[in-house]
C-alpha cells in the first residue's frame, strides 16, 4: 500500500488505544490495526481498570464511558476447607469523583475507548492481522498484515498486541516466555440480578466489590478474584503456568474448585454463565520486561509484560504506558527523529512513573510465593485453624486455648522458619 | 449493468437469546453483522461485474449503525451504497419493508436503470425469505429464488440463465431481465478486501436517504404499515434425550460403534 503514516499501532487494546489517541489527538496521522471484529471483542482481563490511568487523558471519563461499578470494597480472603480469614478495606469515598477504580466489560469499554481515538483522527483498521514488523537495515518500517496489498509504512510502529506478542518475539526482542513468566487465568461471567448482587455484597447504587482469594490453587502459585458487574461478576483463578503443566491441573477444574468452595458458592448461586474465557498472563513482572525502546519500535501494556498481580493492576499500567509512548512518539515527530535515541523520552517517562517504580518495588514478589510454596498450600488453613482455636467458645480457658493455638503453629513450622518467610517475604517487597 | 445488492444488518444469530420470562430477544450486547446470504448475494453481484463489467449499488435498511454493511460491502467491491433510516421505518414487517425497499429501487432506477436486484435467501433473523419475493413483486420483476450460480447473461434477448436450488438437486432456469435473485450460501465464499479498499471503505460516506428523499405512501411504512403482530417468542422446549455413557473397557470399542451405528438408523438421521 503506497500510503504512510506516522504512527503504526498494533492493537486495539487499553494500550493501543491510549496510544493512538495520544499521537492522534497531536495531529500525527495514525492507524490501529485490530484482529478482532471489534475493539473488545477478542479481549480478556480480570475485570478492573483503576481510574487514574484514564482519567488523566479524559477528566470525568466515568460521565460518559460504559463502566460497571465503582468499587468501594477491596477484599482478602484466605480460604482452607471450610473457613476463611477475611481482611477488608471500605470507603463510601471510593464511589465517588475521582473514584478509585471500575469494573468494567472490555467488549464495550474499549469499543468506547476506540470511539475515542477515532474521534481524534485514528483510523481503525478491524479484522486484520498484523503478521510481522518490516524491518530495513535493524529499524522498523511498518507492519505486513494479513490482506492483499497489506504492507503498511510509517515512522514508528507502536506494539501493543497483549502478552503473546509474536511480533517482538520474531524479531528476537525477547525469548518464548518461560513458563514460571506467564500465568493461565480462567474466568467466567456469571449472570445475577442486580437486586441480588447488592445484597449479596452489601453494596448500593453502582457500588461493586473486588474480592482477591488466595487458598483455592491447591498450593499452586496463583490467585483468584471477583469482581462485581452491574447485573454479573466476574470470578476467576489465575495459575503460574509452571506450576499448572507439573501438577497437571486442567485450569477448568480450578474454577470449578472455587466455584464450588462453600464460602464462594452462596456468592454465585442462582447466576448462569454467561461467558467462559481463559487468557495468558504476564506474571514475571518487572524481571521480564524487554527492551521498551528500538529504532522504530516501542512496546506497550501486555505486551511489554506489565501488570501487578498482587494489586490487581494490568489494564491501568496499558493505558498509562501507552500515553506515555504516544508522548513519546509526538516528541520524535517533532524532532524528526525515531531512531530508539529519538524514541527514549517513552523509556525515561516510564522509568519516572508509577508503573516502573511499582513494577520494580514488587519484582520479587510473584517468585517469592513461587519458591515458599508453604504460603499457599498450608498458610490459609494454618490461620484458619488458629483463629477458629482462639474464636470458639467451647468452655476451655483462653490460656489453655492460646497454647494450643501456639503448639499447632510449632506442629508446622519452627519460629525461627516462620521468622525467616516473614523476613524474605518482607525483603520481597522493599 | 447496473446491480442492486440489498444487504440487512442482523444481530449475530449464534449470540441471541431469548430472555425466559419476557419472551422478548435480548439484544444487548448482541454484535451486529451483516446478514451471511446476503453476503453471498452481493459475491454473486461482484463476481457478474469481475466478469462484465458492472456497477453494483448496495441498499440498506435499518438503523444509523447498518452503515457498517454498506461500508463492509464497499470494501469488497461494491461501488455505491444508500442507507434507508428513518424513525417512520421502525418496526416494518415484510410487507413494509419489501414496500420501502421496491420504492427506493424505483428511485435509483430514475437515474440508472437496474438491471438484477441481488437479495440473500432470507435474513437470520427473521428466516421469512419473504422481502426478496416482495421487491420482485412490486416491481413486476421476473424473480429467481435459491440461486446457486449465474451461467450466463444473453444481453440481446434480456435474458438470464441461471441455477436453483432443489431439495437434491439443481434447476437450470432462464428468466427476463430485470430480475430479483435470492442466493444461497453454497453459490460461493465471499471475498475478503484487500487492505487499501478495506481503508477506503473505512473511509467513505454513505448516504443516506431518511423519507423525504423518495415517494413513499407513509402509511404504509414501520408498524402503520406492518400487519404481522409478534405475539410471543419462546425457545422450543429441549428435546428430552438423556445421554448414555457407554465404557469402553466393559464392552469393547466394536460393540459401541455397533450401537451408535444401530441408534443413528434407528432415529432415522442416515
Amino acid at each position: 500500500m503506497k500510503e504512510r503514516f506516522d504512527v503504526i499501532v498494533v492493537g486495539a487494546g487499553p494500550a493501543g488505544l491510549a496510544a493512538a489517541y495520544t499521537t492522534a489527538k497531536a495531529g500525527l496521522k495514525t492507524i490501529i490495526f485490530e484482529r478482532g471484529e471489534f475493539p473488545g471483542s477478542k479481549n480478556m482481563f480480570g475485570g478492573v481498570l483503576f481510574a487514574h490511568s484514564l482519567s488523566e487523558m479524559f477528566p470525568d471519563f466515568w460521565e460518559e464511558a460504559p463502566l460497571e461499578r465503582a468499587l468501594v470494597e477491596e477484599r482478602y480472603w484466605l480460604l482452607s476447607e471450610d473457613s476463611a480469614t477475611t481482611f477488608s478495606f471500605k470507603t463510601k469515598s471510593f464511589g465517588q469523583p475521582p473514584y478509585n477504580g471500575f469494573s468494567v466489560l472490555r467488549a464495550k469499554f474499549d469499543r468506547w475507548f476506540a470511539g475515542k481515538a477515532v474521534e481524534a483522527g485514528a483510523l481503525l483498521v478491524n479484522e486484520t492481522l498484523v503478521e510481522k514488523l518490516i524491518q530495513k537495515d535493524g529499524k522498523t518500517i511498518g507492519v505486513q498484515t494479513g490482506r492483499e496489498d497489506g504492507d503498511v509504512y510509517g515512522d514508528v510502529v507502536i506494539v501493543a498486541e497483549g502478552v503473546n506478542s509474536l511480533l517482538t518475539k520474531e524479531l528476537g526482542i525477547h525469548e518464548e516466555w518461560r513458563g514460571n513468566e506467564v500465568g493461565v487465568g480462567v474466568k467466567e461471567l456469571i449472570s445475577l440480578p442486580k437486586e441480588t448482587i447488592q445484597e449479596r455484597f452489601n453494596l448500593e447504587g453502582n457500588e461493586g466489590i473486588a474480592m482477591r482469594i488466595l487458598g483455592t490453587t491447591r498450593g499452586m502459585t496463583g490467585g483468584a478474584f471477583l469482581y462485581t458487574n452491574k447485573a454479573s461478576v466476574s470470578i476467576g483463578v489465575a495459575c503460574m503456568v509452571e506450576d499448572v503443566s507439573n501438577e497437571c491441573v486442567c485450569p477448568n477444574d480450578l474454577i470449578d474448585d472455587l466455584k464450588n468452595h462453600p464460602m464462594v458458592k452462596p456468592l454465585i448461586a442462582g447466576g448462569s454463565t454467561k461467558e467462559y474465557s481463559a487468557h495468558m498472563i504476564p506474571e514475571a513482572g518487572f524481571r521480564s520486561i524487554p527492551e521498551l525502546v528500538h529504532d522504530g519500535l516501542m512496546i506497550v501494556g501486555d505486551a511489554a509484560m506489565l501488570t501487578i498481580l498482587i494489586t490487581g493492576e494490568g489494564a491501568n499500567l496499558a493505558v498509562t504506558s501507552g500515553r506515555l509512548a504516544g508522548e513519546a512518539a509526538v516528541k520524535a515527530k517533532e524532532n524528526g527523529d525515531f531512531s530508539a535515541n529519538g524514541l527514549s523520552s517513552y523509556k525515561e517517562a516510564m522509568d519516572e512513573s508509577y508503573v516502573i517504580k511499582d513494577l520494580k518495588q514488587f519484582k520479587d514478589f510473584a517468585g517469592y510465593f513461587h519458591s515458599n510454596r508453604d504460603i499457599l498450600n498450608l498458610y490459609p488453613s494454618l490461620l484458619n485453624g488458629i483463629v477458629k482455636q482462639v474464636i470458639a467458645t467451647d468452655g476451655l480457658p483462653r490460656s489453655e486455648k492460646i497454647e494450643r493455638a501456639k503448639a499447632m503453629l510449632k506442629e508446622k513450622k519452627s519460629y525461627w522458619q516462620l521468622m525467616k518467610e516473614a523476613w524474605h517475604g518482607w525483603r520481597s517487597i522493599r | 449493468m447496473h446491480l442492486v445488492v440489498c444487504v440487512k444488518q442482523v444481530p449475530d444469530a449464534t449470540e441471541v437469546k431469548v430472555d425466559p420470562v419476557k419472551g422478548t430477544l435480548v439484544r444487548q450486547g448482541v454484535p451486529s453483522i451483516a446478514n451471511p446470504y446476503d453476503m453471498h448475494a452481493l459475491e454473486m453481484a461482484l463476481q457478474l461485474k469481475d466478469e462484465h463489467g458492472a456497477k453494483i449499488t448496495v441498499l440498506s435498511m435499518g438503523p444509523p449503525q447498518a452503515t457498517d454493511v454498506i461500508k463492509r460491502s464497499i470494501s469488497i467491491g461494491a461501488d455505491d451504497g444508500r442507507l434507508l433510516c428513518d424513525v417512520a421505518f421502525a418496526g416494518s414487517d415484510t410487507l413494509a419493508t419489501s414496500y420501502i425497499l421496491s420504492q427506493a429501487i424505483k428511485e435509483i432506477e430514475k437515474t440508472d436503470p437496474v438491471d438484477i436486484v441481488f437479495a440473500g435467501k432470507m435474513a437470520i433473523d427473521g428466516d421469512t425469505a419473504q422481502v426478496g419475493p416482495g421487491i420482485a413483486t412490486r416491481l413486476g420483476y421476473s424473480l429467481v429464488t435459491y440461486c446457486l450460480g449465474i451461467d450466463g447473461i444473453d444481453t440481446g434477448r434480456s435474458v438470464i440463465k441461471a441455477r436453483r436450488q432443489l431439495e437434491g438437486g439443481c434447476e437450470v432456469v432462464e428468466a427476463d431481465l430485470p430480475v430479483l435473485i435470492t442466493v444461497v450460501k453454497e453459490a460461493n465464499e465471499v471475498r475478503y478486501a484487500s487492505l487499501p479498499d478495506l481503508i477506503k471503505s473505512i473511509r467513505s460516506d454513505v448516504t443516506v436517504w431518511n423519507k423525504e428523499f423518495f415517494e413513499l405512501d407513509i402509511p404504509q411504512c414501520g408498524l402503520k404499515g406492518s400487519p404481522t403482530q409478534v405475539k410471543k417468542i419462546f425457545p422450543p422446549p429441549p428435546k428430552d434425550v438423556t445421554p448414555e455413557i457407554m465404557n469402553t473397557g466393559e464392552t469393547g470399542l466394536d460393540e459401541i460403534a455397533n450401537t451408535v451405528a444401530e441408534a443413528v438408523s434407528k432415529a432415522g438421521i442416515l
